[in-house]
């Protein structure tokens, strides 16, 4: 299928989306959601991709909404914003993090706004060093979306995450990485390569397990000890019948190296 | 039995399973469907072997709705003269436990038989719904006042009148779902609770049963006097006195259904 907005291909077991609409910073319009919505949706019940490797095209990963979509002349009615969350936003949060194998975000450059938030949804996320992550929102009198509000203050605490978004700094990928926003800064030149290894490497996990991991470690954040503690053993049994798992206590029993097949 | 629309497995430590099994058409409840549901039940009401039961559909669907394809051509006299509401009334006349297991959808007329089981354990992310008023109609088959009766006059207009569903987590806040898991268990969860009460006296069972549903029927004078009716006449059972002499000799009862 061909693609406007976006590239997407497989390599190995890996998803490759590629946000593609440089020349705006790859900002998001309705056609470019549609796509990746598309492709997403595709690739989540596809045993064949086993990880997703999310990055964008040009010097920007994301800049979130693209506000030429958004010109408000003084005269007209204020534009409904809450219609293309509902719409396309929140579901493509919801998207990332229900995806039951891992998503890596290899953040290329500039994310701002939205665009920042849908990179914090992915599981593993890597920045190039000169990467930036921005909230920018309170720019322009708004408030975060896609998740920001929910995730900041559990990725680098309630002080933190209001001085972000009330003050809308440009964060670096070093200070990003130093407060625990992001896993990994690399060498600009070094990004592709070393995330698309990670991505590989993945990719030939125990797939099944690690979608339970990511479904437990999401969850954890609207249960309580108990609930968790429940969750747990739920996924633990689940996990325990999966073919990965017996292949893996065989391998190392035997102690050779386990072949996963992700199921 | 040969049925086309449900599977009916052996039963299992006193618990009988019946699968909705039309997922071409997402296990929409048609007269078949619910003359077999109805049949089986009326035969396992009569063998002292099936304790309770289980109903289930599949991971993305427990029943999508009524099948419209058999319903638009019916006439308000058609309607008037169609047997659906007593083959409904052969699921909610079932005397022994009767236990939804919810995973995907469970809307219109599915969300109705959800409605006729005494219990209902859901997988979260499930969605329950009524949606019939998007189509011009309203619920058919007890929407309405069974789900007022469980959830209070709000919840239900609000669900009701707007057609939109609502998750099984939020269905487990306002007590439409006694339990909630992993969609991938619900199942057996929903056999394990079968299970836990299959191995219990059957008459007791089957009169505190009796005794929850009649709360609908009656005033509590009346029945607080139905209850210990009940429980005056379960007296007379062995499985009584079973059931506290295993408690007093700190041994693990045997009921026999007597």
């Amino acid at each position: 299928m061909e693609y406007q907005h976006i590239e997407c291909y497989q390599e190995g077991a890996v998803g490759v989306l590629v946000l593609n609409r440089p020349a705006q910073l790859n900002s998001f319009n309705e056609l470019m959601h549609q796509e990746v919505a598309a492709v997403l949706k595709a690739w989540e019940n596809n045993p064949e991709v086993r990880a997703i490797l999310m990055t964008g095209n040009g010097r920007g990963f994301c800049a979130g909404q693209d506000l030429g979509d958004r010109a408000v002349n003084s005269g007209e009615i204020a534009p409904d914003l809450g219609q293309s969350i509902d719409r396309y936003y929140n579901p493509l949060i919801k998207r990332i993090t229900g995806m039951p194998k891992p998503v890596i975000c290899a953040v290329n450059g500039v994310a701002a706004g939205a665009g920042a938030n849908i990179a914090l949804a992915c599981d593993i996320v890597i920045a190039a060093r000169s990467a930036s992550f921005i909230q920018a929102f309170c720019r322009l009198g708004l408030v975060p979306d896609s998740g920001g509000t929910w995730l900041l203050p559990r990725l680098v605490g309630r002080a933190r995450a209001l001085a972000l978004t009330l003050r809308g700094d440009k964060v670096s990928a070093e200070q990003a990485r130093e407060m625990g926003m992001i896993w990994q800064v690399v060498e600009d030149d070094q990004l592709q390569s070393e995330a698309m290894q990670q991505a590989q490497q993945l990719s030939r996990q125990p797939t099944y397990g690690l979608g339970l991991i990511k479904q437990a470690i999401n969850s954890a954040a609207d249960n309580s000890l108990d609930e968790q503690l429940e969750l747990e053993r739920d996924l633990q049994r689940l996990a325990g019948r999966s073919e990965d798992y017996r292949e893996g206590v065989d391998a190392f029993l035997n102690k050779r190296t386990p072949e996963y097949k992700g199921r | 039995m040969n049925c086309q629309d449900i599977l009916v497995s052996p039963v299992d430590a006193g618990v009988l399973t019946i699968t909705l099994n039309r997922p071409a058409r997402r296990n929409a409840l048609r007269n078949q469907t619910l003359r077999e549901i109805g049949e089986v039940l009326a035969d396992a009401a009569g063998n002292p072997e099936v304790r309770s039961v289980v109903i289930q559909g599949n991971p993305r669907c427990f029943a999508a709705g009524a099948d419209l394809e058999e319903m638009r051509h019916l006439d308000a006299v058609g309607l008037q003269q169609d047997e659906r509401p007593a083959l409904w009334r052969c699921i909610d006349e079932f005397g022994k436990p009767l236990i939804a297991a919810v995973n995907g959808y469970a809307l219109g007329a599915g969300l109705e038989l959800v409605l006729h089981c005494d219990l209902v354990v859901a997988g979260k992310g499930a969605l329950l719904g009524l949606p019939e008023i998007k189509l011009g109609i309203m619920p058919g088959a007890g929407g309405t006042q069974r789900l007022s009766r469980q959830i209070g006059q709000q919840t239900a207009m609000k669900m009701v009148l707007t057609g939109e569903p609502v998750t099984a987590e939020r269905a487990y806040e306002l007590g439409l779902v006694s339990q909630l898991c992993v969609p991938a268990l619900t199942d057996e969860y929903a056999f394990k609770l079968a299970r836990q009460i299959a191995v219990q006296a059957p008459l007791a069972v089957q009169a505190a049963k009796a005794a929850i549903k009649a709360c609908q029927e009656t005033s509590l004078s009346q029945g607080l006097r139905q209850e210990r009716q009940a429980f005056v006449w379960l007296a007379g059972t062995e499985d009584r006195n079973e059931g506290i002499n295993a408690f007093l000799e700190k041994r693990a009862p045997h009921y026999r259904g007597k």
